[in-house]
């Protein structure tokens, strides 16, 4: 057993800063078709974690809360989504500690509007004014291991790679890259952030190591988001099992699995 | 005197707290956070934070969203 591997199967359950989550998948609020279904989505996915966006209120009409819609036993997760700059992330997680009274934050600083890539400098230089201000910083980065290890340096309470472009569903485009933050960095929480796009997929970074799933679209933009909450739920089972279980190794060649003697003649 | 909320320039009559504020835009107090001049300022200190001519305030709430 690597030792990487053996490091994270003693424990059980989706550690945060010394929080225990029994689901490993952590799911969004965004794009679905209406609230029951995003509800039903929730349920049916058994996520305990659910990311929020902070936005400016609206003046001109009344608005009803977002947050009256969630199960109240969920843990709200504020994110930076939609900040382009170190300064605009911090104001936001800042405002959303304030409004929920929760230092958990799902840092994102976007580099890029067509690929919504994380700049990685903004993230970083974030991510150490965050922490200092005592904040339970989950950064949305590229899947890097340099960049991981300065997160992690940094104080970070998880890291989170992402599989592919939000949103596009593409699955895990570089397992490898994955399998090399799991193993260079045993003791992190890595948690696999954006571009999952159905249950293989989550099932996928499950198997390369990660400690957990988090996911919007493949959910919300399924046929029917409920049934594809269940897949999810049932995919990093799955998948974190096979991890914990130890894969066989990949051989070019057949290996027979009955016995070579005793065949009639 | 003209105080920016979420960067729209409004009219409004001094004294102003930032409750009094809150109260006349008639927003829920509940699960909103304001920032002064890009600094957050705590629930309990609205009441005591007196608004000032060209002003930016930000009043953000929660939506959905997921990355």
């Amino acid at each position: 057993m690597s030792t990487a591997r053996k490091e994270k199967v003693s424990g059980e359950g989706l550690i945060i800063a010394g929080r225990v989550f029994n689901s490993r998948l952590i799911i969004g609020t965004g794009k679905y078709r209406s609230y029951e279904e995003m509800r039903a989505a929730h349920t049916a996915s058994g996520a305990e974690m659910v990311t929020v966006a902070v936005r400016r209120v609206p003046l001109d009409r009344s608005t009803e809360s977002f947050l009256d819609h969630l199960d109240p036993a969920l843990q709200i997760l504020p994110n930076t989504a939609g900040c382009y700059s170190s300064e605009d992330a911090v104001r936001t997680a800042r405002l959303a500690r304030e409004a929920l009274q929760t230092d958990l934050i799902k840092l994102e600083v976007i580099g890029d509007q067509t690929t919504l890539f994380p700049d990685n400098e903004q993230t970083l230089e974030a991510a150490r004014i965050l922490v200092k201000e005592g904040f339970v910083v989950l950064p949305y980065f590229n899947d890097d291991l340099i960049m991981a290890k300065k997160l992690m340096d940094i104080g970070c309470a998880a890291i989170m790679p992402l599989a592919a472009p939000i949103g596009s569903g593409l699955g895990v485009q570089n397992p490898a890259n994955l399998r090399i933050m799991r193993e260079q960095l045993p003791e992190a929480t890595i948690i696999v952030d954006a571009g999952v796009g159905t249950a293989s997929d989550a099932a996928i970074a499950m198997e390369l190591g990660a400690d957990g799933v988090l996911m919007n679209t493949a959910i919300a933009e399924a046929e029917d988001p409920a049934k594809m909450g269940t897949a999810m739920k049932l995919a990093i089972q799955a998948g974190r099992l096979a991890y914990v279980a130890g894969r066989m190794p990949k051989r070019l060649y057949a290996s027979a699995s009955s016995p070579l003697t005793g065949v009639i003649k | 005197m003209r105080i920016y909320v979420n960067g729209d320039a409004r009219e409004f009559s001094s004294p102003l707290s930032l409750a009094d504020l809150i109260a006349q835009l008639d927003l829920p107090p509940a699960r909103i956070a304001v920032e002064l001049n890009r600094g957050v300022v705590r629930r309990s200190d609205w009441s005591n934070t007196e608004l000032r001519d060209d002003d930016q305030i930000e009043i953000v709430h929660f939506v959905g969203g997921g990355s």
